[in-house]
């Protein structure tokens, strides 16, 4: 009983520290390929607004690279502190892309570093093209840490013989089933996050009364790269999930409600299980099995097939998938009417209540982010590596969890504050036409002018 | 030397790495804590940003670097090491969160009321983080940690562990001195960067008087570890403490951009003798490197990833470096 409350408070205090940095995450691989566009408009057409907002929004890419930075640290921490079985049995088969995403990183701290210092000090163009290696690298450690995760759901490139780890093949562990499928996906999300808060921020600028150039064209590129990314998220979505059939029958039995294993399967909407039988879903004839297997007469598993102990909890992974999938779609369908609108010239700008759903459509994203992660993590349990270690093989046995769990939930929420404040704060400071930051933060006399 | 040996070696380029970038980020953040109030301490406090804003996500890489060629290269070990030393590792990550959050808040925070408290967050977390860290070195050096079942407590509250904690943030306070002091003189801020020397100097002589002090100490509660230092790594030690004579030497003559080659030189030795002294133990007294060593075929790996890091990001930092510091007054 003990050991499974000390596995619940490692699960909370990873969950919690994923679900925090994973946000920052996000702005570290999408945000400067927005900032990139920007910049280079302003740089091609020498437009000053432009200009402006890019630089601005550099600003605050370098406080959430930090958070994003120092949060990141923290889970390397954690995988020995809360994984110590985990790490000791297979550190040395998923090593290698963690390594690789440890140069990702190096790359994008040195190359936003210099992005950063270069304003006004490098060659306007040279200043752009520091940018570049910070999309590439972003994209390239979002590739490699989904790999781990990838790997976790679709272990590959060892052989088990008697309990010991041989055979190891880190090319083979890095190329898993999952890797492709997954870490498209986590990249749109990316800048589908980016995309959509950013925008949200100018919404609200919008509606406030400042329908000025500045605010549209912010808007406008943030929807873009949004858009775009919102639009392709289904397709690679479907694909992500097509291999989970046979790799994991016990996530997609959760994610689709489904007690027995069937062929025609239908789509249930909504519902829970509760005492053993689906009760409250709306069943759609013939769509689980056509989005699960590309055909009608494909068989969706069931949790007729799977142990009991292997179950992870339906309900939780069920609603989070089809929140996902539901704030998804309605993303994806709004983007293709805003480009659509603005084709026509006639601007979803101007309307009060797209502008009140793009503000929002920022958190939609997102909620739709952490409700994926969600489904590919309590869709996995009881497995820390799928079929071969449960999370309870896996956890720390020092019942100090519970107060580092208490530690980091109380920071992280300052945190959270904090950035929002200060973030806040920049704006304001923008608004009144000030600089962005105090020429010196700590001298008053600069404050009292 | 064996894949394993050079591995452990390619793990320890990053532990040197740290120990010098990391510590001066560190110890700029000690000075800022008493530069005074806020009117008295702005300059340092500006100068302090401008000499690590640009570069201190890119020094703490390299602890990630460490981490990763530690679970990569040596699993087995790295889950003792993270285990034993839970506690202290739980405090240091938490420093290392609010250190780099309240860095980058304050300057862009809403009033000086709040600068104030973000750069004091910033500032303690500079003390407690190299503190912490130094006190999981000293557990390390005197073989305290088994490989399952280590002690929560006493494997980092012994006297090598204190002697580790105390040198750590000495030699950072040190490291960053002459580094704010060389920044400063180049910058212009003449008057400054003699502010800096001093307390250079002073933190500096401290940092060998304890170092000396040590010796006994470590002898005794470190046994293995102090013979071979004394014994195959002298000649690091010895190097240490002749750059640090000469860094002091240089503090003196106000030469405040040949001081910090002398520290960055005391620092960096120091430092590779724990390495040629911890060898070829992953834990002194209960495990070689040999046996807690992961696959082959991924020890083969971490040498192409570091490879392929010498040729990409060693030269992006130089330039990183090289825009920061050729910079005069700006």
């Amino acid at each position: 009983m003990f050991a499974l409350d000390q596995l619940i408070a490692a699960r909370d205090q990873m969950a919690l520290s994923l679900g925090f940095h994973i946000i920052l995450s996000c702005f570290g691989v999408g945000f400067p390929a927005l900032i990139y566009l920007m910049h280079r408009r302003g740089i091609r057409r020498n437009d000053e607004v432009a200009l402006m907002l890019a630089r601005r929004w550099s600003k605050v890419a370098a406080v959430l690279f930090a958070v994003g930075a120092v949060s990141g640290t923290i889970m390397s921490f954690e995988m020995g502190l809360l994984w110590p079985g985990l790490m000791s049995t297979y550190g040395d088969v998923i090593g290698l892309p963690f390594a690789m995403e440890g140069i990702a990183f190096f790359l994008e701290a040195i190359f936003l570093g210099i992005y950063l210092y270069g304003w006004d000090r490098l060659p306007p163009k040279v200043h752009l093209a520091t940018l570049i290696p910070i999309i590439v690298s972003g994209a390239f450690g979002t590739f490699c840490i989904i790999a781990v995760n990838g790997w976790m759901n679709a272990p590959s490139g060892f052989t088990m013989v008697n309990g010991v780890v041989t055979d190891i093949d880190p090319l083979a562990a890095l190329f898993n089933d999952a890797v492709w499928g997954q870490s498209v996906h986590m990249f749109l999300g990316a800048y589908m996050v980016v995309g959509f808060l950013v925008a949200g921020v100018y919404a609200v600028g919008i509606r406030k009364g400042n329908n000025d150039e500045h605010h549209r064209l912010g808007l406008r590129y943030a929807l873009a790269l949004a858009a775009v990314a919102a639009v392709m998220q289904p397709f690679v979505g479907h694909v992500a999930g097509m291999r989970l059939a046979e790799n994991q029958p016990s996530k997609v039995a959760a994610m689709e409600l489904a007690l027995k294993t069937e062929t025609r399967a239908p789509l249930r909407i909504g519902g829970a299980i509760i005492d053993g039988e689906v009760r409250g879903a709306i069943e759609i004839p013939l769509l689980g099995s056509l989005l699960s297997t590309n055909s009608v007469n494909g068989s969706v598993p069931g949790f007729d097939a799977i142990p009991d102990n292997e179950e992870p909890p339906s309900n939780i992974v069920h609603w989070s998938f089809q929140i996902m999938i539901g704030l998804g779609s309605l993303l994806a369908l709004f983007s293709v009417l805003f480009w659509w609108r603005e084709r026509r010239k006639k601007s979803l700008m101007d309307s009060r209540v797209a502008m009140h759903f793009v503000t929002w459509s920022g958190i939609m994203a997102v909620i739709a982010l952490e409700a994926g992660w969600v489904v590919t993590e309590v869709g996995r349990q009881p497995w820390i590596v799928n079929g071969y270690m449960t999370v309870g093989e896996a956890v720390t046995q020092n019942s100090a969890v519970w107060v580092s769990l208490a530690v980091i939930a109380v920071v992280y929420l300052a945190l959270g504050i904090a950035v929002f404040a200060v973030l806040r704060s920049m704006s304001k400071r923008w608004k009144a036409g000030e600089s962005d930051s105090l020429p010196s933060p700590y001298s008053p006399s600069v404050l009292s002018r | 030397m064996s894949l394993i040996d050079f591995v452990a070696g390619l793990m320890f380029v990053g532990v040197v790495a740290y120990g010098i970038f990391g510590g001066a980020d560190y110890g700029s953040g000690m000075w800022d804590l008493f530069a005074g109030n806020a009117e008295h301490g702005a300059e340092l406090r500006t100068q302090v940003d401008s000499s690590i804003g640009p570069v201190w996500e890119a020094n703490h890489v390299w602890l990630v670097y460490i981490l990763v060629f530690m679970w990569s290269a040596f699993p087995t070990g790295f889950a003792a090491v993270l285990q034993t030393f839970w506690i202290p590792w739980m405090i240091v990550g938490l420093g290392i969160i609010l250190r780099g959050s309240g860095f980058a808040f304050r300057k862009f925070s809403e009033s000086l009321d709040s600068a104030r408290m973000y750069g004091a967050v910033f500032a303690l977390s500079s003390f407690i983080t190299p503190f912490f860290l130094g006190m999981i070195v000293g557990g390390i050096v005197n073989g305290r940690v088994p490989l399952t079942n280590g002690d929560l407590w006493t494997s980092w509250t012994g006297p090598a562990s204190w002697v580790g904690g105390i040198l750590a943030v000495l030699t950072s306070a040190f490291l960053a001195a002459t580094f704010l002091a060389a920044d400063a003189h180049r910058a212009g801020k003449f008057s400054l960067a003699e502010y800096c020397g001093r307390r250079a100097l002073v933190s500096g002589v401290i940092t060998g008087v304890v170092a000396l002090v040590a010796v006994p100490l470590l002898k005794n509660d470190a046994p293995v570890f102090t013979d071979r230092l004394q014994g195959r790594a002298f000649v690091f030690a010895l190097g240490s403490a002749i750059s640090g004579g000469f860094a002091i030497f240089m503090l003196m003559k106000q030469k405040w951009a040949i001081a910090r080659l002398g520290a960055v030189a005391a620092v960096g030795s120091v430092l590779i003798g724990w390495g040629v002294a911890q060898w070829p133990d992953f834990l002194i007294e209960s495990a070689t490197l040999e046996q807690v060593a992961g696959a082959r075929v991924t020890l083969v790996g971490l040498v192409i990833v570091f490879a392929v890091a010498a040729v990409t990001a060693v030269p992006a930092l130089a330039w990183l470096y090289y825009l920061v510091t050729r910079r005069t007054a700006d």
